[in-house]
């Protein structure tokens, strides 16, 4: 036996095993509650319906869930790649003073864990009157340090000859930014998209602290939340985990091809 | 040149200099000032308070009395926190290595250049992707012991039916492999892009003074794959010593407390039960835990 087949026969069996929970919650949403609360449980929905899909975007607070969901990674998607690039290119770029007390500090904070920080932002929050709104599951999601070094890594990597030219034919530093070095960084900004939108939409702990109405929950903390509590609702908590899972997995799949190269630039590679 | 002459320059244009001087340096900070705000000003300021908090015995509402070290003492004959931090131990123990060893085996069988690999890679890295909350749900149903699938597998093999998730001896372990599916495709990708940046020459001219497959893989291949390693290994520590999401989601700390982790046992103690100074200690402590284990690793890495 070849060392090939030798190597699909581990990882064939395995690749199923990861695989199949997920094919089958995605098959479980297409089945009426009567099939899902059977056993030994169905493997295939014999009676296909989109009831789950249908409560999922229509009933109770779930399409608010979901729509805060979307906010709150939609802001944090667009947070980052606004604030994160232009720190980025600062970083990278521009000579000032303060840059490498500035860079230092945002740099330091990388190793700062969530939990130290969640009870004295949530007090902070709660002065401010950010407590209980989507502002407050949206505002530390705005830019990270993880973003600014990736886009700085990149901005690094990216020869000068341009912006010079551009400069000299009398561009403004912004307008060097916009139209020059933004189109270029299409390859870093996916990455930094799909993260950001990993971290945002997935995010529980922060959302769990920070909001209390269920009418702002977002769709993470609503189906974590609830789960227990509705157990007879397995085809619309099985249609909710596809929504939330869905988004994540087509953007990892269509981003792909960028991840080796920026790995590779950001010197996060081996 | 001399130096009146250059005071004399100096004072000529004085002003168009230091705007020449200025405009970097606002462009400069306009720049980085957004995002720098907002990362410094939600992470070192808070970080500085906590330390501050984590001397007070507030209860989340008003600012509480400074009591010093206290909070500190208290850690140390708090039985339910020392529960915690070993079950948070065990599931640290065993799913880091289970994590890095089961990565770098699907990473080396993944760059023999097989057929399928974008379909197996895929298959590895899409449970990375699930959130905690689709994880839950999933694995609630999943292994609950009377109408799960999985009971109902063994069954059909004749075999006995297990409790998982609500039996006090079997929930962490279920966590453990519950998060080995969700985990093992991140130390897979990194892996296998360290793999493919070792130089062909090497591994051929090692398999050419006769080394065998296994003395390659271990002189050759596994010293190149170090810094990889070490990254993998403080990144995973990392994520199991905070974990608290799956078990919010799956068992919220049960049956019996066998799944209560540190970060769970926080949680709990300042936002339910409104101790954030004690809350804010405990953070603290696991925070220089988890920055002396990276050091550790960082230090045994290098050498």
């Amino acid at each position: 036996m070849t060392r090939r087949s030798l190597a699909h026969l581990f990882l064939m069996p395995l690749a199923l095993l990861f695989v199949a929970p997920l094919v089958w919650m995605a098959l479980t949403a297409f089945m009426p509650d009567a099939d899902i609360n059977t056993y030994p449980p169905k493997l295939w929905p014999e009676h296909f319906t989109l009831d789950g899909f249908r409560r999922i975007f229509t009933e109770d607070e779930y399409p608010l869930w979901l729509a805060n969901t979307v906010i709150v990674a939609g802001s944090a998607v667009l947070g980052h790649v606004v604030l994160c690039s232009l720190a980025g290119y600062g970083f990278a770029r521009i000579k000032f003073r303060g840059r490498g007390v500035a860079f230092a500090a945002v740099m330091a904070t990388i190793m700062v864990p969530t939990q130290v920080l969640m009870i004295p932002t949530f007090l902070l929050f709660k002065n401010m009157g950010l407590i209980d709104t989507l502002g407050a599951a949206i505002v530390p999601w705005l830019a990270s340090a993880f973003g600014v070094f990736l886009m700085r890594q990149f901005f690094l990597s990216l020869p000068k000859e341009l912006e010079e030219a551009a400069i000299i034919d009398g561009c403004s530093p912004l307008g060097v930014f916009f139209r020059v070095v933004l189109p270029l960084a299409r390859p870093a900004l996916a990455t930094l998209v799909v993260f950001t939108l990993l971290g945002a939409w997935n995010d529980l702990i922060w959302p769990l602290i920070a909001i209390s109405s269920e009418s702002g929950y977002t769709l993470q903390l609503g189906l974590a939340t609830f789960a227990g509590a509705r157990h007879t609702e397995w085809s619309a908590l099985m249609a909710g985990n596809v929504v939330a899972v869905l988004p994540l997995v087509l953007a990892f799949i269509l981003a792909q091809r960028h991840f080796v190269a920026t790995m590779s630039f950001s010197g996060l590679k081996g | 040149m001399t130096a009146p002459t250059m005071s004399r320059t100096a004072r000529v244009s004085a002003p168009s200099a230091r705007r020449s001087r200025l405009v970097p340096q606002l462009t400069g900070w306009g720049f980085v000032f957004p995002a720098t705000l907002v990362i410094v000003g939600l992470s070192l300021f808070p970080a500085v308070w906590a330390l501050l908090l984590s001397l007070r015995d507030g209860d989340l509402l008003t600012g509480g009395d400074f009591v010093g070290l206290a909070n500190y003492g208290d850690m140390l004959g708090d039985a339910e926190l020392a529960a915690s931090a070993g079950h948070t131990l065990l599931y640290t123990v065993l799913f880091v290595p289970g994590s890095v060893v089961l990565g770098l085996a699907l990473a080396l069988a993944l760059n023999l250049k097989i057929r399928l690999i974008g379909f197996y890679r895929t298959c590895f890295f899409v449970p990375y992707v699930v959130s905690a909350a689709a994880t839950g749900i999933l694995s609630n149903f999943v292994f609950d012991p009377d109408f799960g699938i999985v009971n109902a597998g063994l069954k059909a093999l004749g075999l006995p039916a297990m409790g998982f998730l609500q039996d006090p001896d079997q929930a962490m372990l279920t966590l453990v492999a519950i998060s080995l599916w969700g985990g093992v495709g991140m130390p897979a990708v990194v892996y296998l892009a360290a793999l493919q940046d070792i130089p062909r020459e090497l591994i051929e001219a090692a398999r050419a003074d006769g080394g065998a497959g296994r003395h390659v893989l271990r002189h050759v291949v596994l010293p190149q794959l170090r810094p990889a390693t070490v990254f993998l290994l403080i990144w995973q520590t990392i994520t199991a010593l905070q974990l608290f999401d799956l078990v919010y989601t799956t068992t919220k700390g049960q049956p019996l407390d066998s799944t209560t982790t540190i970060v769970f046992y926080l949680y709990r103690q300042a936002f339910q039960l409104f101790h954030s100074g004690y809350g804010t200690a405990i953070a603290y402590v696991l925070f220089i835990v988890t920055l002396a284990v990276s050091g550790a690793v960082l230090w045994r890495g290098a050498k």
